[in-house]
């Protein structure tokens, strides 16, 4: 089993593409190590911008950037680019359809026992809010890598969240990648499980201990949370039991764009596996997961318990 | 062009602006007749653009980052041939992209600006961009003074300097007032020269009404290895002897009595669009 963290596969992914395209550019808050974006600098200075601790004016510089024909990357933790600067993101970038994309690493809970100020668990919910932004959750960095190269080329622009540590590989060989469509990795008629970004893995074992108790229950891949792929959901309805699991608070994000798919065009019964509204118990990401059901264990506990 | 013709023409755009606000039922009057001697100097002399290709390349730059002075930016606009004069008819009706703030669905609005302390930061960006590709274009961005208390405009005043950014040019409309009062009783600002000084600006203060003055800064500023930072001295509501130095004409509305009256003022004559 490969693994490798999400970033290091986009870091590797845009430094080989910007040196075919000199309009592709890294913009740092202080961010380089994070982001593993030191061979970036060092390697494409003139296409790498330093702001300092300065996310506001980081997202209002790539819109600028954008403006003259340069394609920016704006690179550091997702905690920062989702709220400091949400209001850059909504007016610079989105509403102004510039096209810069905002990369967000060390999301959802990755940075562990560095506590909630540290913590992105309320990105998707607002970036999901602000008309005009794709937004995409890989699942490892064999998907990192296709879906950098589509926002290499992609006019759009995007969010980007990804954790901090390795992932085991959800995909070998040829990635399926499309952006706004959904990967079905696993089929069963009994219930179907939809996840996103680091999720994935886990909800993949949980149909593999499910399986062995006769349960088949289908596994979707959610990468892609605008444009929302409804067709995937509705067809995930199907099974009678649609279980969505994700590294964000249970409001707002994946399970809520799943509900509104199916409260309003094929009512389901459903669970929404996430991080609960209320002040996160601390502990390493691994601590925090088990804590709160994300897990396999807890991904198949609630498929068996909401049969 | 000649100062004393762009002077007549900033007051014809402040009758606009004027028409504009009155048959829309809101606007902002007292900035945007604090900022249109700047932004006539702007756009009838020093900015390099073709109104009839806005995306061309090499234009120099230009960013109302105080977005609510709209009114008299829309008007030069179109009186630039950016769009149809006509079309200022159509400002704050339902479904315009002529709105309230700067929206770059209007041919030469190069991004969407009104929440303050956004323009600088993207200018940067502007300015950055030239310098890395090697463009000569320059980028201009116009602030207002109460905006000055948003941190993300110092943000950007640091990385400016950091950069280098000879090609970048901060302008600050400092009428001296915000909505709830003097600047000075809001947040106070002076020494302001001092702290564009500090970031490491080349500062300038000039009279923002002076259209000389003006064109004499834009043509004669040395170029060096600094951002440049003008602190334009203007009057709130300039022109119109009911509004001059009054906050409540922030976004105050005229009646056709006051349009008539200021127009008179101004000597030009009142815009009808009956």
């Amino acid at each position: 089993m490969s693994t490798e963290a999400v970033r290091t596969a986009f870091t590797r992914t845009l430094l080989a593409l910007a040196r075919q395209n000199p309009a592709l550019f890294a913009v740092a808050t202080d961010s380089r190590g994070s982001v593993t974006l030191t061979d970036f600098a060092q390697e494409l200075p003139n296409q790498f911008v330093e702001c300092g601790i300065a996310e506001q004016d980081a997202i209002g510089l790539s819109a600028g950037l954008a403006n003259a024909g340069l394609r920016p990357f704006v690179c550091g933790p997702a905690c920062f680019y989702s709220l400091r600067s949400a209001e850059q993101v909504k007016v610079d970038v989105a509403y102004s359809h510039m096209n810069v994309k905002i990369i967000g690493v060390s999301g959802g809970v990755s940075y562990g026992a560095l506590g909630s100020t540290h913590h992105a668990t309320q990105d998707i919910a607002l970036m999901r809010a602000v008309p005009g932004l794709e937004i995409f959750l890989p699942a490892d960095g064999p998907q990192m890598e296709a879906l950098t190269k589509y926002l290499a080329v992609s006019g759009e622009p995007a969010y980007v969240r990804m954790g901090r540590g390795a992932v085991p590989a959800v995909y070998g060989g040829e990635v399926p990648f499309i952006p706004g469509r959904a990967n079905r990795l696993r089929e069963g008629p009994h219930a179907a499980v939809i996840a996103c970004g680091e999720m994935v893995y886990p909800s993949l074992l949980a149909a593999d201990a499910l399986a062995a108790e006769g349960v088949r229950v289908s596994v979707y891949d959610m990468h892609t949370l605008r444009p929302l792929d409804e067709e995937a959901i509705l067809a995930a309805a199907e099974t009678g039991l649609v279980v969505t699991v994700e590294e964000h608070d249970v409001h707002g994000g994946l399970g809520g764009a799943v509900a509104e798919v199916l409260g309003q065009r094929k009512p389901t019964r459903m669970r929404i596996l996430g991080l609960p509204d209320e002040k996160l118990y601390t502990g390493t990401s691994a601590e925090v997961f088990a804590r709160y059901g994300l897990t396999p264990e807890g991904i198949a506990r609630a498929v068996r318990e909401g049969r | 062009m000649d100062a004393n013709r762009i002077q007549a023409l900033a007051n014809q755009r402040r009758a606009d602006a004027l028409t504009m606000i009155r048959r829309a039922n809101t606007g902002h009057t007292g900035g945007a007749m604090s900022s249109l001697d700047i932004l006539s100097v702007l756009y009838y002399d020093v900015l390099h653009i073709r109104p009839e290709e806005p995306g061309w390349p090499d234009r120099d730059r230009f960013l109302l980052s105080k977005g609510h002075s709209v009114e008299g930016y829309l008007a030069l606009l179109a009186d630039r041939g950016f769009f149809p004069k006509e079309e200022l008819r159509t400002f704050s009706q339902a479904g315009s992209r002529l709105i309230g703030h700067p929206n770059n669905a209007t041919p030469g609005v190069e991004v969407c600006t009104g929440a303050l302390g956004h323009g600088l930061p993207v200018g940067v960006g502007m300015a950055l961009a030239a310098k890395r590709l090697g463009r000569r274009y320059r980028t201009f961005v116009l602030m207002g003074d109460g905006e000055q208390a948003e941190g993300s405009v110092w943000e950007a005043a640091m990385a400016a300097a950091n950069f280098g950014l000879d090609n970048l040019y901060a302008i600050i409309d400092r009428n001296g007032l915000q909505i709830s009062g003097p600047t000075e009783s809001v947040m106070a600002l002076e020494n302001f020269r001092a702290k564009w000084e500090a970031f490491g600006w080349q500062v300038h203060e000039a009279d923002g009404h002076d259209v000389g003055a003006l064109l004499h800064y834009f043509h004669t500023v040395a170029a060096g290895d600094r951002p440049h930072c003008l602190i334009a001295h203007t009057v709130k509501g300039k022109g119109l002897p009911f509004a001059e130095n009054r906050p409540e004409w922030h976004h105050k509305v005229p009646t056709a009595e006051q349009c008539a009256q200021g127009c008179a003022a101004l000597g030009v004559e009142e815009v009808d669009w009956a």
